[in-house]
């Protein structure tokens, strides 16, 4: 299969820019810089590129919401905040092709009549922030970035902006604001981004893997970009993350016509130690959990709707038998609890809550009717918040009791953890 | 005020205002340049980053006290940063929670008296597909046992 991009990241060079050149890099921009802005944007709409950060809105559809005026200046935010739990990829893109990521931003830029682009990158990422920065250096010094880049008459300037440590900073609000200088809380929507974004201005958020394929769907076309998914409406390869105890962890490019069960037993190689499996997040822990037998469901956004889950940032965790629900439900708690930024009081005070809950069941000591109560907080959550992240605890919470139930029954029902407090 | 950018510091700064329309927007990497040259964001660190932007402090302590890798108080030398995420769960990073803890002798939360160690666990490092994971400094650590959180701790002196 065809592979966009990580065609060339087993070559320890790739990362610079002579090589990049060299592997043919930066001749998409040069294609680009031959066409029409419209164009360009419209290989992109028949690409079906979906945004890759977890909500799969399409691309092109997307850059459509600016504002047709050019009076005010438009700006262009990488979201390059990882933190999705189960979540790596982007952070494999910046270290070995942050070319790729810079090329289509100055495609899209270009397209965008945008002359300015933050790219937010997590403040973990001090590596790859680093090789990064290497790489827009480079560029400017190149004259891939900067005035006038390659003869072309288009000015464009990168600052790579770096987070501090709040996962909520990948909600594309609160992205904005922790550009501006602020908390990263999220904003109400409308004003959407696209008309008041960066500094008020009309802005467009996307993900670093989304901005990455960029320039082969410029070289090769969208037609071609949509067909190499192999699912409808689902265009290109996706990079899905593969953790916890299979037998080969890590990064996998492939077309969104691949089953769950390829994902965790043919590319992953299975569960490691003959264990077996008993349940898998398939898009990052935000998403709803799959039981052992429901994992024959094609991994395009479409099919794992229907599934009663989502793609989200195709992090697959694998969860073997013999893994306490209730734990692993109680650390995802923990996450949000901590990660929830305070504004909105359904998610500071409900994912607190839930953790609480959680903790006192994990620890023997539950109530009767512990468990309807979590799901009952759970309704005063979803839907009723500025940002997603209250849904985003909400659906592991929820999926987790419909489909282990018993688990959580028991250990009220014993007053312990069948598992000992143990992973 | 005795507190003052070194003359380096003064330049990097002056450049990062370059980047962006105003100079709100450089609280944060002003702050990450404070924190590298400060140690820690104490009060008086503060004060310093809210009059060399032209801010409140409360504006700046507001911003500073949001963001979790903004240092309030002093952390060691060594700032062991281990992930208690699910995926690092699953490949037993509770259990190399514990033997840290054990090792320096301090629980998750605290800072050796010696002052070389400071022990905190985070939420996912993105990392998941070489757990468990520990961010020390700026670096990570991947794929942690027993036996190689032993030979990077004895490496840190």
């Amino acid at each position: 299969m065809e592979l966009v991009l990580t065609k060339h990241f087993g070559n320890e060079r790739y990362r610079h820019l002579d090589t990049y050149t060299e592997l043919g890099g930066y001749e998409a921009l040069r294609k680009a810089f031959s066409m029409s802005k419209e164009a360009i944007v419209e290989e992109v709409k028949k690409a079906n590129l979906r945004g890759r950060g977890g909500a799969g809105f399409p691309a092109g559809v997307k850059w459509g919401f600016l504002p047709k005026d050019l009076s005010r200046p438009r700006v262009l935010v990488i979201n390059a905040d990882e933190g999705e739990p189960g979540t790596f990829k982007d952070r494999l893109i910046m270290s070995r092709g942050p070319h790729l990521l810079i090329e289509g931003i100055v495609i899209t830029c270009y397209a965008l009549e945008t002359h300015v682009c933050y790219i937010y990158i997590r403040g973990e990422f001090a590596r790859e922030e680093g090789i990064l920065q290497e790489a827009v250096d480079e560029a400017y010094a190149k004259g891939f970035l900067g005035k006038d880049i390659l003869g072309a008459g288009f000015d464009l300037d990168v600052t790579i902006h770096r987070g501090a440590g709040a996962y909520i900073c990948g909600e594309e609000t609160s992205t904005i604001n922790s550009i501006e200088g602020k908390r990263g809380w999220p904003r109400v929507k409308p004003p959407f981004p696209a008309s008041v974004g960066a500094f008020g201005r009309p802005t467009i958020v996307n993900n670093v893997e989304t901005i990455a394929d960029v320039p082969w769907i410029v070289t090769h076309g969208g037609d071609r970009f949509h067909a190499l998914g192999g699912a409808e409406k689902n265009g290109g390869t996706r990079l899905v993350g593969v953790s916890g105890p299979v037998n080969r962890p890590g990064i996998y490019e492939l077309p969104a016509a691949v089953s769950l069960r390829e994902v965790i037993y043919t590319h992953a190689g299975g569960l490691k130690d003959g264990k077996t499996l008993k349940a898998v997040i398939p898009g990052g822990s935000s998403t709803p959990v799959l039981k052992a037998n429901e994992i024959d469901v094609t991994f395009d956004i479409e099919s794992m709707q229907k599934a009663g889950t989502m793609t989200g940032t195709s992090g697959v965790i694998v969860i073997p038998e013999g893994t306490c629900m209730v734990r692993a439900l109680s650390v995802l708690m923990n996450f949000y609890a901590h990660e929830s930024c305070g504004q909105c009081t359904p998610c500071r005070e409900g994912c607190g809550w839930l953790a609480k809950i959680l903790h006192r069941i994990e620890n023997g000591q539950g109530r009767k009717g512990d468990v309807a109560l979590i799901l009952d907080v759970c309704d005063h959550m979803m839907g009723r918040t500025i940002c997603a992240l209250a849904d985003a605890a909400v659906m592991p919470a929820q999926s987790f009791i419909w489909k282990f139930r018993e688990e959580f029954d028991q250990h009220i029902r014993d007053q312990k953890c069948p598992y000992g407090n143990r992973f | 005020m005795s507190l003052a950018f070194s003359e380096e510091t003064r330049a990097k700064h002056d450049r990062l205002l370059t980047r962006y329309p105003n100079r709100e927007a450089a609280i944060l990497p002003t702050l990450y340049l404070a924190q590298r040259e400060f140690g820690h964001l104490s009060d008086e660190v503060i004060l310093y980053v809210a009059d060399l932007l032209g801010f409140t402090p409360a504006r700046i302590y507001g911003v500073a006290t949001f963001y979790t890798m903004y240092n309030k108080k002093p952390v060691g030398k060594y700032h062991l940063q281990v992930c208690r995420n699910l995926s690092c769960s699953l490949m037993g990073a509770e259990h190399l929670i514990e033997h840290v803890a054990m090792k320096i002798g301090v629980k998750p939360g605290e800072t050796t008296a010696d002052g070389r160690f400071t022990l905190s666990t985070v939420e996912c490092l993105g990392s998941c597909g070489t757990a468990p994971v520990m961010q020390v400094n700026d670096d990570y650590y991947e794929n942690l046992t027993e036996e190689s959180i032993d030979a990077i701790l004895d490496g840190l002196r």
